[in-house]
């Protein structure tokens, strides 16, 4: 509707006439895509962070086993290849377990206190590698050898490269959610634009015959659109932030904490929470826009 | 100015609604388009406005063929096109203003640079008190005006008009095609439909008949006399309608007489 303002200048209008509650469905329906994909956003980087701690743990150690010969000292020969070790490049502490530490690691299948005393069991030295230094994993193999200790060097590739497929498998996971979820929230606002362009065909009609370019047209609607998909994504944003946060406050089973999102408060995390409406509210407009582009484009 | 040879057009794989039309709209001609209903006018009419394009034959706005327009290109054409609607096609949430502004709104004018313009001509067509009214209120006349003065705001070259006097009392029919005729006067080509061959009487100007597709052109009657017939024949130039205009011999009213008494 016109109004003057105080200079008397006529004052013109919105061209699109209020949606009278016609769209709070779909800002509803859009709050919830954005608070999945902001949900699967945030494990997608979980995985992410758990893979890179992992594998940069697994890769900054070696693992030397000395394996259990008879008439040798097994211990000595754990404490012998600790101290060679230490004289190779590249390393920078050793830890050479005893029995009482290789009999704890088969508690979990074997129970307390169930070995035979005489039972043959390896031990573990524990190679920390310098910072940024490649295991010297031929080096270090060779002064075992020369050494004549009965030991072989282990560089947790064969860990690394399951612990690597898994985090992709989950990012993967979570990353195709994140574009089936886009996809979604596309297709919905598509179809709640061109129901909106059918609810106002008059005003296109009107628009079209006084001149309007297409992309006048869609302009108004995509405009609408945009700060719906703005709105609706900040709310869902806000609502996957603080479900995050409850979850991760809360204590999760070892096996599902690797799927969660963990809530840190970092940087990433809080910038994805803040792209994301802008996100949808791109999303929205884009699809709003081709939605009535095509449509007049059918029609005239 | 606008150019039709040899047009047909049907929709879909039905008949053709419109068979072999071939005229020509001068530039400041005023003529009628008439016929019963179902004769095809809209269709036609929505070929003059560009909302529909011919199965067949050549239709040309201002030189330019209308089958190969590139689509970009309709709204600058459609922008010296103005129409006026048997049914209005006014929007209820704008007020009259917002609504006769449309057309200047769309190509990017700003309201400071028309707002003094569209007061200008709604005061003209006897609407200046309803300014800031939502067209839901205004009489089937007023609604009329309004939907006149948006045709006509952006000073096209062509007015097209669907039935403009169908909503109204005889008066203010008068004072429509009054003010259709200074249009006229001012330059524009006017294309007037209309069912009522008492308005039609009232202008010295040419007259197509449509029928059954076909379209009759009658000259107007001072040609008429001339050519001493009703013969086919291109539509001529609007001195006649001038003349007739300016001397008021063919009203039989004064159009320039005070509002009527619409009511909503």
């Amino acid at each position: 509707m016109t109004i003057a303002d105080q200079s008397g200048q006529q004052v013109s209008g919105p061209l699109l006439p209020p949606d009278g509650g016609r769209d709070r469905p779909l800002f509803l329906v859009a709050a919830i895509l954005v608070f999945l994909a902001c949900l699967s956003a945030l494990g997608a980087r979980g995985a992410w962070q758990a893979s890179q701690q992992w594998t940069s743990d697994l890769e900054s150690s070696l693992t030397i086993q000395i394996r259990p010969v008879e008439g040798r000292d097994a211990d000595a020969d754990a404490q012998e290849a600790a101290r060679i070790a230490l004289t190779v490049p590249g390393i920078d502490k050793t830890v050479a377990h005893d029995r009482t530490h290789a009999e704890a690691l088969l508690a979990p299948w074997l129970g307390q206190d169930n070995l035979p005393d005489d039972l043959p069991l390896p031990l573990i030295v524990d190679v920390e590698l310098a910072r940024n230094e490649a295991p010297p994993l031929d080096a270090l193999q060779s002064a075992m050898d020369a050494a004549g200790l009965p030991a072989s060097v282990d560089d947790h590739g064969r860990w690394i490269d399951a612990v690597r497929t898994s985090a992709r498998s989950a990012q993967t996971l979570a990353l195709s959610l994140l574009a089936l979820l886009t996809a979604a929230a596309a297709a919905v606002v598509a179809f709640a634009a061109r129901a909106s362009l059918v609810a106002r065909l008059d005003v296109t009609d009107a628009l079209h015959l006084c001149g309007a370019e297409d992309k006048f047209i869609a302009q108004l609607f995509q405009t609408r659109f945009f700060l719906l998909g703005l709105k609706a994504g900040a709310a869902g944003a806000l609502v996957a932030a603080l479900v995050s946060m409850l979850v991760s406050m809360g204590e999760s089973p070892a096996d599902m904490a690797f799927f969660l999102p963990n809530w840190r408060l970092d940087t990433i995390e809080i910038g994805l929470l803040i792209i994301a409406p802008i996100l949808a509210g791109l999303t929205a407009a884009l699809s709003a826009r081709l939605a009535v582009t095509a449509d007049l484009r059918d029609r005239w | 100015m606008v150019r039709f040879d040899n047009v047909g057009m049907r929709y879909g794989p039905g008949p053709e609604v419109l068979r072999d039309l071939s005229f020509d709209l001068p530039r400041g001609s005023f003529q009628f388009l008439t016929g019963p209903s179902g004769a095809g006018k809209t269709s036609l009419l929505r070929l003059i406005y560009l909302a529909a394009r011919p199965s067949r034959g050549l239709v040309s706005f201002f030189g330019r063929d209308s089958s190969t327009l590139p689509r970009a290109e309709l709204p600058l054409l459609r922008r010296r096109i103005g129409v006026v609607f048997q049914e209005f096609k006014l929007l209820n949430h704008l007020s009259v203003f917002d609504n006769v502004a449309l057309p200047l709104r769309v190509s990017g004018r700003q309201s400071s640079d028309y707002a003094e313009d569209v007061i200008e001509l709604l005061n003209w067509v006897g609407l200046g008190d309803k300014i800031t009214a939502s067209p839901a209120t205004l009489s089937g006349g007023e609604k009329q005006r309004v939907a006149i003065a948006r045709a006509v705001v952006n000073q096209p070259e062509v007015l097209i008009a669907d039935e403009p006097t169908g909503n109204v009392d005889h008066e203010m029919g008068m004072r429509l095609l009054r003010l259709f005729v200074e249009l006229n006067k001012l330059g524009t080509t006017i294309v007037l439909a209309t069912h009522d061959l008492q308005l039609v009487r009232m202008l010295d100007a040419p007259v197509m008949t449509l029928s059954n597709g076909h379209l009759h052109i009658r000259p107007p009657r001072s040609e008429r006399s001339v050519s001493g017939g009703d013969a086919d024949s291109p539509i001529p130039s609007p001195l006649a309608v001038r003349e007739a205009v300016e001397s008021g011999a063919a009203f039989e009213t004064d159009l320039h007489s005070d509002q009527s008494e619409d009511t909503p």
